[in-house]
């Protein structure tokens, strides 16, 4: 009994940003009329699922000690794919062209990673601007409409009430929890993170496993730029600029380290949801949306920093 | 550097009888879920050894590291030269003469060796640039007097983990230190690498400086400290001159009984061979190594430092390409390209440095365990999380091993107890041939004798089991046959029964 409920306390810790969510959440609350409102929160959902579905793969690749920098260009990729092509193969074709596009351009990634040992930042950074170059190669700098209207009302449409979009995030964000939690995948992500050394000796195959999850942040992007395209009915060939920016931004936020081993799905929640309260918030109370960004990035500071102090002062660790 | 004069024979007695140059009173210190210490009172005089005794777990780095201002404790005074201080970081210890030497290496391996002696006081000239002729002058210095084998503008990541050992014993002798804390300085360290140790320590004994001494190593104790404190659990179990006490005595106020050093059981008739080696070679590492274990067989491997005991270990587990020779388990050729092969075909390597190689030091004590083992706990790639705690829990047992709880962060367990955690996530694996290197690194005497017997039982379970050892009662008190290694190669093979320490001393130095 008292096991079980220890078990139960282990999977059902709440990373700190989660309070912070609420505090955030409370004070728009108590300053605006219209952060209650029935509509906000789903509204909330569906700007913040963009940026959210990235940070789940991202959330994955940090953990495991790497970080992705292309999921930007990425996400214009996969939406300039699979707008552009719906003429030529049909729609659903187009989509599966995009999406695999992300899947590709992350098993590149992770195998020139894991085959030269070039460090991830530089591998993707280098990856970011190319794959830019590729998008305007390939779209000749035009946006591109889409035409097929199914499309473009999938992202309007709704399952249940709750917007899809919204959906297929957070489902998608159960199903990562589960995989982090519960799988071999997700236990050798936190070991090479924490000491890739240590997990090559007990017969980890660290290269593999990276590659893996350089595949999944790449399906991440290529899916949160088709869900975008959806919802705008076209793309842009500068769709998803400052992306990488925003998720490790929401990552970080939920508690998982540059460093890797350690880190949390349900951190990541947090994080963008902070993000998006905090964008909504301000919004309604009209603040102007350069001080938006000054305000996100003094947050950023200040959470981590508070974070590190209570981490610290708990554990007992050195003082420096 | 200059260094104090030594004080006259009359000046040192007079010393000693004034105030203890340090006191530490009513320490208390807890960690969420851990009393570590409990109401500790400890004094060191001036020019004396105090040594610091305890099981795995009892509290002796914690005490020392509230002394050297890495823990805050909950309670407890400290005074030095009779005056109380306060001693709130690692800085302001150093500033007051309180230097202590970690457990656990603490060196940036990307600088050079000089730059990690004078870490956070590295000597300047104009514009504050370094300057690199009086640093590497100065750790020449230091190097020169602990007589090493590496220079100051070596790469620590570069060197052995004994080396790394004398580099961190180099820092504590920046400055003229009032208290040097060594904890459990030898672990890694040869007898030669000692020899100086113990002499450095004798120099600044007769400077007046006070030493606490922390080891495992009973010797050791003996021949260096002038009182020993013994904790246990926290507290303290009492204070003894060294003259006054003996092995035994020391032993059963640590662990509250005397060790069974009763002769082991002669061994069954070993069974067939398990692993054999033939002419294995590797670069100038080692060359032309052949050795045979066969199942229920304890080999013993024993040599030098650098003698290629490790690289041989890790040759055979994969994670080194041999240029030569050939392995076969059961009899049958195999090719073993990484650890992943290795553990399918049986063998399991528990390494030697349990931070770098051994553990992933954020990660909890259960999961550490059953890395090495994940397709054993696991179905199809989902987790297994009651296999995985059976494996904790009888290891956790079998070893031992003193931890809040499994899921307490490896990190915050002490040296002796991250070692056990790294033995029971190989001896987990349940492997046809199980390499060990310097399992008992860092274990206290009780746990040892615990860990040797239970090393023979896996044996007699059917395992063959090579354990690599610097420590020669260790290799006699566990091997049914020894191999000695000079210099990459194999020089003599030995039965444990008439095998003798001198044969053994002049085989591993190529006499
Ligand atoms: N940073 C920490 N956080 C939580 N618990 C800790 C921390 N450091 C030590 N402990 C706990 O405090 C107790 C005493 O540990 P300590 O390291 O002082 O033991 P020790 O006597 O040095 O043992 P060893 O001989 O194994 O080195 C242990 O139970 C350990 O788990
Ligand atoms: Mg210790």
């Amino acid at each position: 009994m008292a096991d079980t409920l220890a078990s139960l306390r282990r999977y059902m810790v709440i990373p700190p940003i989660w309070l912070f969510l609420l505090a955030c959440v409370a004070f728009f609350s108590v300053l605006t009329d219209d952060f209650l409102a029935p509509g906000n929160f789903t509204n909330i959902l569906i700007q913040t699922s963009t940026i959210g579905i990235i940070a789940l793969g991202m959330t994955v690749v940090m953990i495991n000690g790497n970080i992705d920098l292309s999921v930007g260009a990425v996400v214009a990729l996969a939406a300039s794919l699979s707008v552009g092509l719906q003429d030529q193969l049909g729609t659903l074709p187009a989509v599966v062209v995009g999406l695999g596009s992300g899947v590709a351009l992350g098993l590149l990634n992770g195998m020139i990673v894991w085959k030269t040992g070039v460090d991830a930042f530089i591998v993707t950074l280098g990856a970011m601007i190319g794959v830019r170059g590729l998008v305007f190669i390939y779209t000749g700098e035009q946006s591109f409409f889409a035409m097929d209207f199914a499309y473009s009302d999938f992202g309007m449409s709704t399952i249940a009430g709750l917007p899809t979009l919204a959906a297929i995030f957070l489902v998608f964000a159960a199903i990562m929890h589960w995989v982090m939690t519960a799988t071999v995948h997700g236990r050798n992500a936190y070991a090479v993170g924490g000491n890739r050394e240590a997990a090559e000796h007990a017969g980890v195959r660290v290269g593999r496993h990276m590659v893996i999850n350089f595949m999944l942040v790449g399906f991440c992007a290529a899916l949160a730029g088709v869900t975008l395209s959806t919802q705008m009915g076209a793309s842009t060939p500068n769709l998803g600029r400052d992306y990488e920016l925003w998720t490790i931004t929401a990552v970080v936020l939920g508690g998982t380290k540059l460093a890797g081993g350690a880190g949390s799905i349900l951190g990541t929640l947090g994080g963008v949801l902070t993000i998006g309260v905090l964008r909504n918030g301000m919004n309604l109370m009209q603040v102007p949306a350069f001080y938006v960004l000054v305000v996100m990035g003094v947050i950023l500071i200040a959470v981590l920093f508070i974070d590190a102090r209570v981490n610290r002062r708990g554990a007992g660790e050195l003082r420096l | 550097m200059s260094r104090v004069a030594h004080h006259t024979a009359e000046e040192l007695a007079d010393l000693k009888h004034r105030a203890p140059l340090l006191r530490l009173d009513g320490v208390t210190k807890t960690f969420p879920g851990v009393k570590a210490l409990d109401d500790v009172s400890f004094d060191v005089r001036h020019g004396e050894v105090h040594a610091l005794l305890g099981e795995n777990g009892a509290g002796k780095s914690t005490l020392m590291k509230v002394l050297a201002g890495v823990h805050r404790a909950n309670s407890g005074t400290i005074h030095l030269n009779g005056e109380p201080v306060e001693v709130n970081s690692p800085l302001e210890a150093k500033a007051r003469g309180i230097v202590l030497v970690h457990q656990e290496l603490s060196l940036a391996p990307e600088l050079s060796v000089a730059e990690n002696i004078f870490l956070g006081s590295l000597p300047t000239k104009r514009f504050g640039l370094v300057s690199w002729k009086r640093l590497n002058a100065a750790a020449t210095h230091i190097l020169d007097r602990l007589g090493v084998k590496f220079e100051s503008y070596d790469r620590v990541g570069d060197l052995s983990i004994a080396n790394q050992q004398m580099v961190e014993i180099a820092r504590a002798l920046v400055f003229t230190p009032k208290v040097v804390v060594f904890d459990e300085p030898t672990a890694s360290l040869t007898d030669a690498e000692k020899v100086v140790l113990f002499d450095v320590i004798a120099g600044l004994k007769k400077e007046g400086t006070g030493i606490v001494y922390i080891s495992h190593r009973m010797d050791e104790i003996f021949t260096l400290s002038d009182r020993i404190t013994v904790l246990r659990d926290g507290q303290t179990r009492g204070t003894l001159n060294t003259r006054d006490t003996d092995e035994d005595g020391v032993t059963r106020l640590m662990i509250g009984r005397s060790l069974d050093k009763s002769a082991r059981k002669a061994a069954p008739e070993p069974g067939p061979v398990a692993l054999e080696v033939k002419g294995l070679s590797c670069g100038d590492l080692f060359r032309d190594i052949s050795f045979s274990l066969r199942r229920g067989e304890v080999v013993g491997m024993y040599g030098l430092v650098g003698a290629g005991r490790t690289e041989i270990a890790e040759t055979i587990f994969g994670l080194r390409a041999k240029d030569g020779g050939e392995i076969r388990i059961d009899g049958a050729p195999v090719d073993i390209s990484g650890p992943p092969d290795a553990i399918r075909h049986g063998v399991a390597l528990a390494p030697e440095s349990r931070k770098e190689q051994g553990l992933v030091l954020g990660m909890n004590c259960r999961d550490n365990m059953s890395l090495s083992q994940l397709d054993a706990v696991s179905r199809g790639g989902w987790l297994d999380r009651g296999a995985e705690q059976a494996i904790y829990d009888e290891y956790a047992g079998r070893l031992s091993l003193k931890a809040p709880s499994w899921r307490t962060p490896v990190r915050n367990l002490s040296g002796g107890n991250q070692q056990k955690v790294v033995l029971g996530k190989w001896l987990g694996v349940k492997p046809r041939v199980l390499i060990v290197d310097e399992p008992t690194r860092g274990i206290d005497v009780g746990s040892k004798s615990e860990i040797h017997a239970l090393i023979r039982r896996l044996a007699a379970e059917g395992i063959a089991v090579l354990v690599i050892s610097s420590e020669m009662p260790e290799v006699l008190a566990v091997s049914d046959r020894i191999l000695a290694l000079y210099h990459g190669r194999l020089a003599r093979e030995f039965a444990a029964a008439d095998v003798t320490e001198d044969a053994l001393v002049q085989a591993i130095s190529g006499l």
